[in-house]
């Protein structure tokens, strides 16, 4: 037996973009009108100035408001059966109180999306992921015994980021969250309700992400920004987030790949491997689904693959696309996402490259369209392979952290 | 005397877009038309003080844009504005009244579904997508000769090969996706992907259209294409209103033609051809003139052209396809001149989905009572309604602070079992519309001015649409490609030398496409040994 359950009581009249649970709070912060809608809610590009809500989480403590992740609740004597099908990970290692990334597929081993797996009990799992596909977990539930619950409305969520993360959350009144691992979770109780911590983020620095109840969300966020204030707390924006993500080599739907539920063009359907998530593929788990393709595939070796360049130079390489000369004779790749980084002093990148150049022993160059003044300006610059992720603090799995 | 190097039958919009490009590329084009009017299905007629109906056809998305610049239409008035919202007015259990809204931004719309069912927004996604694949398939054949089997010519192979390698294009999968797809009936296909009847009923009761088929009815999920193929300005699958009527559309193609030289004769019906040792030499005209051309090219259905030639000069059997080529008519429309806006149940006043399609059946099981209805001979009890209000977006058509609705019918017999169409019948069926809207608007009947009813038989006798059938015959898999019209003369040629078909008869059908006309010009310079221009 498999049954969902919804909850919506919204009638048409209504505007369909939503605010979100936090939004009331943090209004009074926002400067600039640099509003992004996702998913459905009203969210923010930015809230001031981007460099410093970037520099926040390196250097204190920056607060992005996650409510628009799309949360499914799990649960079940069969949902870790149910898991192991869907995910390429294997959940049988994953203990209670344990987050893990993952990615699933479909039956032709292509990427449907990737987000992570909460298990909060033997029998209860949470999947955090950017885009819904109900229909695909009801599809797949057929024959097993749980219940799948959308929670994106009800539970909301907060991403506290940065060095001084740890402090601010045992000010705001957390004790013991210093003891969290990486990767791990666990219950506190806050001013009379629930609040879920889990030691996760896509930053790639040390921070934790809070879950409670859509209720308590003024409340959870005033107790937070009030113990933060004099450590320097702020609320960034996704341009802040996109910076950090691509610092930590942490790949993006839409952006690295397109979900196969999404492409009309077959070939823009992505493997694992083809993302370089090798390691999130687990073989020997039996049989998931994909699984089948994904042997396959994985004989018949790579055509391109995503990896990350070192650019020379100080522009960022937006959409260029990737040569095997210096005059642009052959098209080997192209770049999904590209950030000069502020805290790396370096131009960096994710590119898709065709084969043999992934393996990194070519030189290769990259052109790039500069918008200078109102002129286009075209400049060739030599590129190289380098390791992901780019950035990777030591206190990110620190424990417990430096109590600064 | 001959004065015309060729004639065009018919001032449908197929007719005008061949006889544009035909002028365009160096012939004398004449142009006979048996109205008082331009346009066949596609006019802005005012029946009633300042309103003015798209009186046929009511909004566009198929026209190919190609032609719109070749000819170019814009210089001509033509303005096409896309349109959004749209909404499905739910009759709750209880009684009360919902409606599940359209927008035209993702997330917007899958709020207002995921009201009804979250499953299906994720499903709607997954069947679009499908649906998009579907039509990138089929639409570049649109502007292209469809290619005979049969006839090993170089050119026909190579068309079969374009075909066959697009086909193998699509993978394994797909291959057999499409081949499900063309024979499945749209209830059956829609249930694959979704579980709300009202989302299923909204898209089911589309692929209905001027067709004599239920939603259960095999071969019906096609035609879902036939909403998704057309695009606005890149946007596939958007729709719009052409501004002025669909009139505009032919108006712009008659002054493009006239432009460029051309000569329109209206009141000019045909009644036969003249056909010496088989080859066309003329016709002759309802009113017993006569007019010489070597080249003439037919705007008219397939039973209609053929019906106008000596059935000594055809073999039989071409007569015979011709004879049972199916039209079946099975639509009706009701144009209405309202005094102020009409409010609907569950549609908040203000909703900008009033601007959309508006749809009231409740479930596919409704819709194929109504195709029951028709197959006993009746108007439908409950039809499958397309109901959109023009005049929220264009101000040209009304009195300002007046609104005209166009309802579109589905299923209105050709044939009623109680005997001939007349006034009584037709304004019982024009009531019963007004009647079954009036179940989901109170305000209603009390805004109608006037309303101009129009059942399939009233659309054959104005446009000579053979039993009304609004694409010159069905589109069903049997009547579309090469079976468009006829096996063997579906390249716009007849058995007859000189004589060429254009209308939406003939590959890829009907609707307001202006491909077949585009095409048929095409084959005809061919023959000629001529460019076409532009
Ligand atoms: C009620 C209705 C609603 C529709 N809604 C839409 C819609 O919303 N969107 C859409 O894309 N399509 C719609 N269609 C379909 C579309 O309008 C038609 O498929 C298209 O207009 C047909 O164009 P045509 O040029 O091929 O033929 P026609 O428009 O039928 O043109 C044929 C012309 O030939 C003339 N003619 C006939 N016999 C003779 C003769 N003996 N001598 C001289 N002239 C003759 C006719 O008078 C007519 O002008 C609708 C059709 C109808 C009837």
């Amino acid at each position: 037996m498999t049954s969902i359950i919804t909850n919506n009581e919204r009638p048409l009249s209504e505007r369909p973009i939503l605010e979100t649970p936090f939004y009331p709070s943090y209004k009074h912060l926002i400067q600039n009108d640099n509003y992004e809608e996702w998913a459905g809610y009203t969210t923010l590009a930015s809230f001031a100035d981007v460099g410093q809500e970037y520099f926040s989480v390196r250097n204190t403590c920056g607060v992005y408001d996650l409510c628009p992740m799309i949360k499914y609740d799990i649960c079940g004597i069969d949902a870790e059966r149910y898991m192991n099908r869907l995910i390429t990970r294997n959940v049988k290692k994953l203990l209670p109180k344990r987050v893990t990334y993952t990615v699933w597929c479909d039956d032709k081993g292509h990427i449907i999306e990737d987000g992570t797996v909460f298990r909060l009990s033997a029998t209860e799992f949470r999947l955090c992921c950017a885009d819904r596909q109900i229909d695909w977990l009801m599809d797949c539930a057929i024959g097993y015994d749980l219940v799948i619950t959308e929670v994106t409305d009800a539970i909301v969520g907060l991403a506290v980021q940065g060095p001084v993360s740890c402090k601010i959350l045992k000010k705001t009144g957390f004790d013991g969250v210093e003891k969290l691992k990486i990767f791990q979770l666990e219950s506190f109780s806050l001013n009379g309700y629930e609040v879920m911590v889990s030691r996760t983020g896509f930053t790639g620095d040390l921070g934790y992400e809070l879950w409670t109840n859509a209720i308590n969300a003024a409340d959870l966020w005033e107790t937070l920004f009030k113990a933060g204030k004099p450590h320097g707390i702020r609320m960034i924006g996704s341009e802040a987030l996109d910076m950090l993500r691509i610092e930590a080599g942490l790949i993006m739907v839409d952006v690295e790949f397109m979900s196969c539920f999404h492409t009309v063009k077959y070939d823009r359907n992505r493997t694992p491997f083809e993302l370089g998530l090798d390691w999130v593929v687990d073989m020997n788990k039996g049989h998931f689904i994909g699984r089948r393709a994904l042997v396959e595939a994985r004989q018949k070796g790579l055509k391109n693959k995503l990896v990350g360049i070192d650019i020379d130079w100080n522009k960022r390489a937006d959409g260029a696309l990737i040569y095997n000369s210096e005059n642009c004779e052959r098209q080997i790749g192209e770049v999904t996402s590209a950030l000069w980084s502020p805290i790396l002093k370096q131009n960096i990148a994710l590119a898709y490259l065709d084969a043999p150049y992934f393996e990194g022993n070519n030189d290769m160059w990259v052109e790039v369209y500069m918008h200078r003044e109102c002129k286009w300006e075209r400049e060739v610059y030599k590129c190289r392979v380098t390791e992901k992720p780019f950035y990777n603090p030591d206190r990110k799995k620190l424990t417990p952290p430096l109590d600064l | 005397m001959k004065q015309y190097d060729a004639v065009i039958i018919g001032a449908g919009h197929n007719g005008l877009v061949a006889a544009g490009y035909l002028q365009r590329s160096g012939l004398k084009v004449l142009v006979l038309e048996r109205n008082d009017h331009i346009g066949g299905a596609t006019t802005s007629i005012s029946r009633y003080e300042d309103f003015t109906y798209s009186n046929c056809s009511y909004v566009c998305s198929l026209f190919r844009q190609e032609i719109a610049r070749s000819l170019e239409l814009y210089k001509y008035g033509l303005q096409v504005i896309p349109y959004a919202g749209g909404a499905q007015i739910i009759k709750n259990d209880d009684g009360s009244y919902d409606a599940m809204g359209t927008y035209w931004h993702d997330d917007a719309n899958r709020r207002d579904l995921e009201r009804f069912s979250k499953r299906d927004t994720n499903a709607y996604d997954r069947l679009n997508r499908d649906i998009i694949r579907q039509c990138k398939f089929i639409k570049p054949l649109l502007m292209r000769t469809p290619a005979d089997p049969t006839s090993f010519k170089p050119r026909d192979l190579m068309e079969l090969l374009y075909l066959g390698k697009r086909f193998y294009g699509l993978g394994k999968e797909q291959m057999h996706e499409t081949m499900r797809f063309y024979t499945m009936s749209v209830a059956d296909y829609l249930n694959e992907y979704l579980e709300n009847d009202a989302l299923k009923s909204y898209l089911a009761g589309g692929a209905t259209v001027g067709t004599a088929l239920g939603v259960y009815s095999p071969g019906t999920a096609y035609i879902l294409l036939h909403h998704a193929m057309g695009d606005l300005d890149g946007n596939v699958g958007a729709w719009g209103f052409a501004r002025g009527g669909m009139g505009a559309i032919s108006k712009a193609l008659n002054d493009s033609f006239l432009a460029a030289g051309g000569h329109v004769r209206l009141n000019a019906g045909v009644s036969n051809f003249t056909v010496e040792h088989g080859k066309v030499k003329g016709m002759q005209l309802e009113n017993g003139e006569t007019v010489k051309a070597d080249l003439v090219v037919s705007g008219m259905d397939v039973r209609r052209t053929f019906n106008a030639i000596d059935a000594n000069e055809l073999p039989q059997w071409v007569v015979d396809r011709a004879k049972n080529f199916r039209f079946r008519g099975s639509s009706g429309k009701v144009n209405i001149a309202l005094d102020g806006l009409p409010s609907f149940y569950g549609i908040p006043k203000d909703s900008p989905c009033m601007t959309g399609d508006l749809h009231i059946s409740q479930s596919m099981d409704e819709l194929e009572l109504a195709y029951d209805d028709w197959k006993a001979g009746r108007w439908s009890q409950d039809p499958y309604l397309d109901m959109l209000i023009p005049s929220l977006v264009d101000p040209t058509m009304t009195p300002q602070g007046k609104h005209w609705m166009s309802v579109f019918i589905q299923y209105c017999p050709y044939k009623l079992a109680e005997g001939d169409w007349n006034e009584d019948r037709k304004n019982a069926f024009g009531n019963h519309i007004i009647d079954r809207i009036s179940q989901f608007s109170p305000d209603f009947k009390e805004k109608v001015l006037h309303m101009e009813i129009r059942t399939p038989k009233d659309i054959e006798d104005e446009t000579g649409l053979t039993e009304g059938n609004i694409f010159q015959g069905e589109l069903t898999m049997d009547q579309l490609m090469f079976n468009r019209p006829i096996p063997g003369y579906a390249q716009y040629r007849t058995p007859i030398s000189g004589l060429y078909m254009c209308g939406s008869s003939t590959h890829p059908g009907g609707g307001v496409m202006g491909a077949p006309g585009a095409n048929a010009a095409r084959e005809v310079l061919l023959d000629l040994g001529k460019r076409m221009v532009p």
